[in-house]
């Protein structure tokens, strides 16, 4: 086993067919997905059952059917496993009457570490506490308690950080701050997988995605591959050409083609497949000496992907 | 048990409001003692009322109430409690330190005036009894109210049911609740170890440490074992 392979094992996340009801109510139904090293990001509309699969995966939940692994042990009824396992809840819930110092030095005492004050001392130090850590935690900001909150979560330096809405109630510069932080988390070669609902945040983060749409698993894997795969989508393409109106009617006569709107200075191409027109868009521009000048996707953001998915 | 848990459980309990609610209760028990004393009324007169009615018999639970449902009770409403049950600790560590902290603050909060009250009333056998009655119900109580703050989310009603209909009023009814009612087992023991007229037990002194050990070892298992299967519910996105 290869050193990579080594940490992928001791890192991954795996549920399998994984269903949780309360009641006749199922908050989350059938969900297969293996989470591997790098950054992920958990998409889905408010109620979509997101918070539940991360406590599934924290082992704050019991699966009411199928199984949840991390780095290979159950995470339910299981402390050994949070060895390996960090979680910072959406919930705001830390300690008020504690300085950050306190906070992350009292996690280190209790995960049993070696060396507890440099184990917080550096977990401070990632999130850049160090200046407020002796203030209690009550006085903080909303982006200075989640800080402190990640630190606590960081503080045995796991392979595994589940976050639930990492970046609800952070303004803009805490925001970037937290994701720069996730960034070099993640290339470290920790699993990290952050909940979110706000597009932007998971497109600027992360291009591998798990969606999770009404307790199911409606798509996983990058976004942009996962566009290519939605067939049944006509395509958009944003074209600029030496001549889009030449352009556009040897564009209309091809089978991949399905509508073409001549703009100020632009085409907009409607396609019903992919690497088909891809692959015809060269070879027509060519043929009829036009020159392309630049080629866009017009509708491969995460925004228009999310809502091709939660429609369908 | 682990430091670390007893030192945040602690602060936290008490630097909280709610600690205040242990002040008046003493206060009340050594101003009437006062009076007692102080008044020429005969001991047997107000001693039974005072020691036993209002000391053991509405002090040390209300007491061991407020602080057993407080220890881990509070942790879970505020949720702040996924900070312990996210880290690599036995969960019989995590109850035990819990516990001990319960204990502690409880004997020391109704030992002391139930001590200083029986001093006043010049009996210091009485005085040693009642701080060990205080000792051994306090352990028996909190074990009961922490369990009860795992087991429900209304520990505090649950626990009021249990001191108010089962020990004030089941047990004078029925013979047999008094062996499942830690303020006999608390009065036994102080009427022993006290030798005093102002007390009266009605359980055996065997059977009253017995059932006590039995509300503390079940109360700390069920506690345990609930906690291990600890599920997080509310918000669920």
């Amino acid at each position: 086993m290869t050193l990579s392979e080594l940490r992928t094992s001791t890192t991954a996340v795996e549920m399998s067919a994984v269903s949780r009801w309360y009641g006749n109510v199922v908050a989350v139904n059938d969900v297969t997905l293996t989470i591997g090293p790098g950054l992920t990001g958990l998409l889905g509309p408010n109620g979509a059952g997101k918070t539940t699969v991360l406590h599934l995966m924290a082992g704050l939940l019991a699966p009411s059917q199928g199984s949840v692994l991390i780095g290979g042990d159950p995470a339910w009824r299981n402390p050994a496993m949070y060895k390996t396992l960090g979680l910072v809840t959406e919930r705001e819930s830390v300690p008020g009457f504690l300085t950050a110092w306190q906070f992350v030095l009292a996690s280190a005492r209790l995960h049993k570490l070696a060396d507890p004050a440099a184990a917080a001392r550096r977990a401070l130090g990632i999130v850049e506490m160090e200046d407020a850590q002796d203030r209690r935690i009550g006085t903080y900001s909303k982006g200075m308690r989640q800080r402190t909150r990640v630190a606590a979560a960081l503080v045995h330096d796991p392979g595994v950080l589940l976050l639930d809405e990492p970046f609800n109630g952070m303004d803009p510069r805490q925001r970037l701050h937290m994701m720069e932080l996730l960034d070099r988390m993640a290339q470290e070669g920790r699993t990290i997988l952050f909940s979110s609902h706000i597009l932007e945040e998971v497109e600027q983060l992360s291009g591998t995605v798990q969606v999770i749409v009404s307790g199911r698993l409606a798509a996983s894997g990058d976004y942009r591959h996962i566009r290519r795969l939605m067939t049944n989508r006509p395509h958009e393409f944003t074209i600029c050409s030496s001549d889009d109106r030449t352009l556009a009617t040897v564009l209309m006569g091809h089978e991949s083609v399905t509508g073409v709107r001549v703009e100020a200075g632009t085409l907009q191409v409607h396609a019903n497949d992919y690497g088909t027109f891809a692959r015809a868009l060269a070879k027509q521009a060519k043929a009829s000496g036009i020159r392309l000048t630049s080629v866009l996707p017009a509708d491969e953001s995460l925004e228009k992907v999310f809502s091709y998915l939660v429609a369908t | 048990m682990n430091l670390t848990i007893i030192s945040i459980t602690a602060r936290a309990l008490l630097g909280r409001r709610r600690v205040l609610l242990l002040l008046p209760m003493p206060l009340v028990l050594v101003g009437l003692t006062l009076i007692g004393v102080y008044s020429g009324v005969a001991d047997a007169d107000w001693g039974p009322t005072v020691f036993g009615n209002l000391g053991l018999s509405v002090i040390l639970p209300l007491t061991a109430l407020i602080v057993g449902s407080s220890v881990l009770g509070l942790e879970i409403d505020d949720g702040t409690i996924t900070h312990l049950l996210t880290k690599p600790l036995p969960r019989s560590e995590i109850v035990l330190s819990k516990l001990a902290v319960a204990w502690v603050v409880t004997t020391v909060a109704t030992g002391v005036p139930l001590a200083v009250a029986a001093l006043l009333a010049g009996s210091g056998a009485l005085a040693v009894g009642l701080v060990l009655a205080a000792a051994l119900g306090a352990l028996a109580y909190s074990a009961l109210f922490l369990a009860l703050s795992v087991l429900t989310k209304r520990p505090v009603a649950v626990g009021l049911v249990y001191i108010m209909l089962w020990e004030n009023v089941l047990v004078s009814f029925v013979d047999g609740a008094r062996v499942f009612s830690v303020r006999e087992h608390a009065t036994t023991l102080a009427d022993t170890v006290g030798n005093s007229p102002l007390l009266s037990s009605s359980v055996p002194l065997g059977t009253a440490v017995v059932m006590s050990t039995l509300f503390i070892v079940v109360g700390t298992v069920a506690a345990t074992q609930r906690l291990r299967s600890f599920a997080l519910t509310g918000e669920a996105n």
